[in-house]
């Protein structure tokens, strides 16, 4: 496996734009789905996309692609919507409308699966591939399909950049200003269900919902911005993409769903522990200097505390008196000297102007810290 | 033992062990953790298969329900550092972990008699095949002796921990105030929860797993809100939806275990639709009800602030209140049959009744005191809260 095959094998070439296109419009829409706190409804419509599959093949009879994709698309806005009409009209909660959804329409969509397997003439061998997804069955016109959706997608996203941003951070002032919240809501709604069903030739139904969730969870940790959040989204779904792609390409047996899935937790892993302003490495390395710094600050009250009783300031005193105080080291001591809160002679210590004035306003918070 | 009673034991038997820790994961919320679970299991189920080499082992179930906690507890730490919201946790976790043990399949796959589409959906018309042999003498099919134990286990710890459980669900303040540990109410439910996951795997699969703990116990819920109803129902919804989902099977020629999942689905829907007092229709029902009672309640209120002859024309409230004609004339039908207005050349006014129902309403509605209206509940929906 060379890396000139990317750019020279055809089937390669198609496959690695294919999931490189989903991969950027899981991201862009995920990212929605993932501020609206709906991250599951990916996992659930995925689901619920099964039957409608099944059905269409069943019905017409066709193994199009396109067709069996419309069956996806109704049953998954059915399931959206008996979602929104569970949680809305009894006392059961979102939780468990969406395992309900997720489980009874997959249930019924292997129903009919098991159902056409057992047909004499039927041909239906190749339906199987939506559960786990081949990315390898990709041709031409499904890129083509999925670059279409995603420039849609995109444009409208475009045009109610606005209205979007507005109805997920703040619906009832959303609602206040005279927008139609409802179609707005549909319509992010509508979009993600569409780049579920996109996804489910490639990634497959299981697999689905991480592919929605997990470029935008990534991208969350690195911005505050929306629009930046969007974009990093779709970079990241698009390397998990490439990179799974290349990755099962280059191994046997290795399927392309779960290795772009497992590439994108990758990129989630390093986003929870490297990002800058809320990784988990740079707040515990911020949690450690904020502890430090209140050591120090207490050894330098401490020793505010003893020359305070005496009328020069400047007085050296010894160090030895520090040793009933617990958290000053030889370290804080050059540390407090660094900072010129004190000056050290041999084993005397003494308070500096500067320092004196700084534990004498430590603990009053009237006074801005400068 | 014939292989059809065998199969729709398995099923009942499975089926009932899913209810029971279903109620209580519907009851707390955490319905999407059996999803979580029952995805999360297949690594451990994939390497406890290749350290045993039998999928009916107690070492592969302990050892796959042991990765069905370590999900739960991962989930939980990445809520605890805030980087994410808890269900995007979820979501993250189970489709890396599945993930793995998908790749894990596809790459031995000529080494382990596991195919991933069973995974999902279970093998339980060859379950009666695969029997226990123990010097030569079966015992009948291995994963109904496992379901059996694990239906016992949680039928003892439900009847030893029934009260812990049943508070520790309800108020869990108050639960950890008199010194039971949610905590270990919360992972000894989420133990039993993917021993039962594991358990039932090999029959019906990942995804119906999932339908059977939450179905029976959701459709129960929307009949009952008592405890052990609750429980008694799903376990009988369970019951059903085995039965029936094997015979429907035989008939269609198709995978019981989604048939059962369609069955289950097609009482959750009866339910939903039907249920006496949470049902859609008797929702939809009261819902109008109340907005009828609401535009009567602003109709009289209307009448009694203005006592001119030309504001209480019957076109002029129509205007006044902008109300469609169909509307007023249900509201008009409404209070004459009650009493509360007559109707004398298309000019309204409100009889002794109405002038009475009026006041009260209004005293209720600045007083906000529910002494004021105890009489009115049993005519009005309006007044029931």
């Amino acid at each position: 496996m060379e890396l000139t095959d990317f750019f020279t094998d055809y089937t390669l070439r198609t496959i690695t734009l294919g999931t490189a296109v989903l991969g950027a419009i899981c991201g862009m829409l995920g990212s929605f789905a993932v501020l609206r706190k709906q991250s599951l409804l990916g996992d659930a419509i995925s689901h619920a996309a099964l039957p409608g599959i099944a059905l269409a093949f069943l019905f017409t009879g066709l193994k199009d692609s396109n067709v069996l994709l419309l069956g996806a698309l109704i049953s998954g806005f059915i399931g959206t919507v008996w979602i929104r009409g569970i949680v809305t009209k009894t006392h059961l909660k979102t939780d468990t409308a969406l395992g309900l959804i997720l489980s009874l329409f997959f249930g019924f969509g292997e129903l009919v699966l098991s159902y056409l397997k057992k047909q004499p003439d039927a041909n239906q061998a190749g339906l199987d591939k939506y559960l786990f997804g081949q990315a390898a069955t990709l041709v031409e016109s499904d890129v083509i399909l999925m670059v279409i959706v995603t420039g849609i997608s995109l444009a409208v996203m475009l045009l109610f950049w606005k209205e979007f941003k507005l109805l997920l951070f703040d619906k009832d002032y959303a609602m206040t200003l005279g927008f139609n919240t409802r179609f707005i809501d549909g319509l992010i709604s509508f979009f993600i269900v569409l780049a579920i069903v996109i996804g489910l030739q490639t990634v497959g139904v299981v697999l689905m919902s991480a592919m929605l969730l997990a470029p935008a969870a990534a991208a969350r940790q690195w911005t505050n911005s929306l629009g930046t959040m969007v974009i990093l989204a779709a970079i990241f779904g698009a390397f998990s993409g490439v990179f799974g792609t290349a990755i099962s390409a280059s191994y046997n047996n290795l399927s392309t769903g779960p290795v772009i899935v497992l590439v994108a937790a990758v990129f989630v892993g390093v986003s929870f522990i490297f990002s800058p302003g809320r990784g988990i490495l740079f707040k515990q390395i911020r949690l450690i200097r904020n502890r430090r710094d209140l050591e120090l600050k207490k050894t330098l009250y401490f020793m505010y505390g003893i020359v305070e009783k005496h009328e020069d300031i400047s007085r050296p005193h010894s160090i030895r008196i520090l040793n009933g105080f617990q958290g000053y080291t030889r370290g804080t001591l050059s540390a407090l000297a660094d900072k010129h809160w004190i000056t050290i002679q041999g084993q005397d210590w003494s308070l500096t102007e500067e320092g004196f004035e700084t534990a004498q306003n430590l603990y009053n918070t009237n006074i801005p810290e400068s | 033992m014939n292989s059809e009673l065998a199969i729709i034991l398995i099923a009942c038997l499975t089926s009932v062990a899913c209810a029971i820790p279903g109620v209580f994961l519907v009851l707390r919320k955490m319905a999407l953790i059996s999803d979580a679970i029952s995805h999360s299991i297949l690594p451990g189920i994939v390497i406890g298969f290749f350290i045993t080499e039998d999928l009916a082992s107690p070492w592969l179930i302990l050892l796959a329900a042991f990765s069905g906690l370590i999900t739960v507890v991962l989930v939980e730490a990445i809520q605890k550092t805030g980087l994410v919201k808890e269900d995007t946790a979820i979501g993250l976790v189970f489709p890396a972990l599945f993930s793995i043990g998908v790749l894990l399949i596809s790459i031995y796959a000529s080494d382990i008699h596991l195919d991933a589409d069973a995974v999902l959906v279970g093998r339980l018309e060859y379950a009666p095949f695969d029997k226990l042999m123990i010097d030569h003498v079966s015992y009948g099919p291995k994963s109904m002796w496992t379901i059996s134990i694990t239906l016992l286990i949680t039928l003892v710890l439900l009847f030893a921990f029934y009260k812990e459980l049943k508070l520790s669900t309800f108020d869990i303040g108050l639960s950890s105030a008199l010194g039971f540990s949610p905590v270990f109410m919360h992972y000894g439910l989420m133990s039993i929860a993917s021993v039962t996951t594991v358990v039932s795997f090999d029959a019906v699969g990942a995804i119906l797993v999932v339908a059977l703990m939450i179905a029976p116990a959701a459709a129960a819920y929307l009949i009952t809100t008592h405890l052990k109803k609750m429980i008694l129902l799903s376990v009988l919804f369970g019951i059903m939806s085995a039965i029936g989902g094997y015979y429907f099977a035989v008939w269609l020629d198709a995978s019981i275990s989604g048939s059962i999942t369609t069955v289950l689905g097609l009482i959750f829907l009866l339910v939903y639709l039907f249920a006496p007092s949470n049902g859609l229709i008797a929702v939809l029902f009261r819902q109008k009800r109340q907005r009828i009672e609401v535009s009567l309640l602003t109709f009289l209120l209307h009448l009694n602030n203005h006592d001119s002859v030309e504001e209480r024309r019957v076109g002029h409230l129509q205007e006044h209140i902008n109300w469609g004609k169909v509307r007023s004339k249900t509201v008009l039908e409404l209070a004459q049959k009650n009493n509360m207005i007559t109707l004398q050349d298309q000019v309204v006014s409100l009889t002794a009744k109405g002038l009475d129902f009026t006041e009260r309403a209004l005293d209720y509605i600045i007083t906000n005191k529910d002494e004021k209206i105890e009489d009115m509940k049993n005519d009005f929906f309006l007044f029931r809260g």
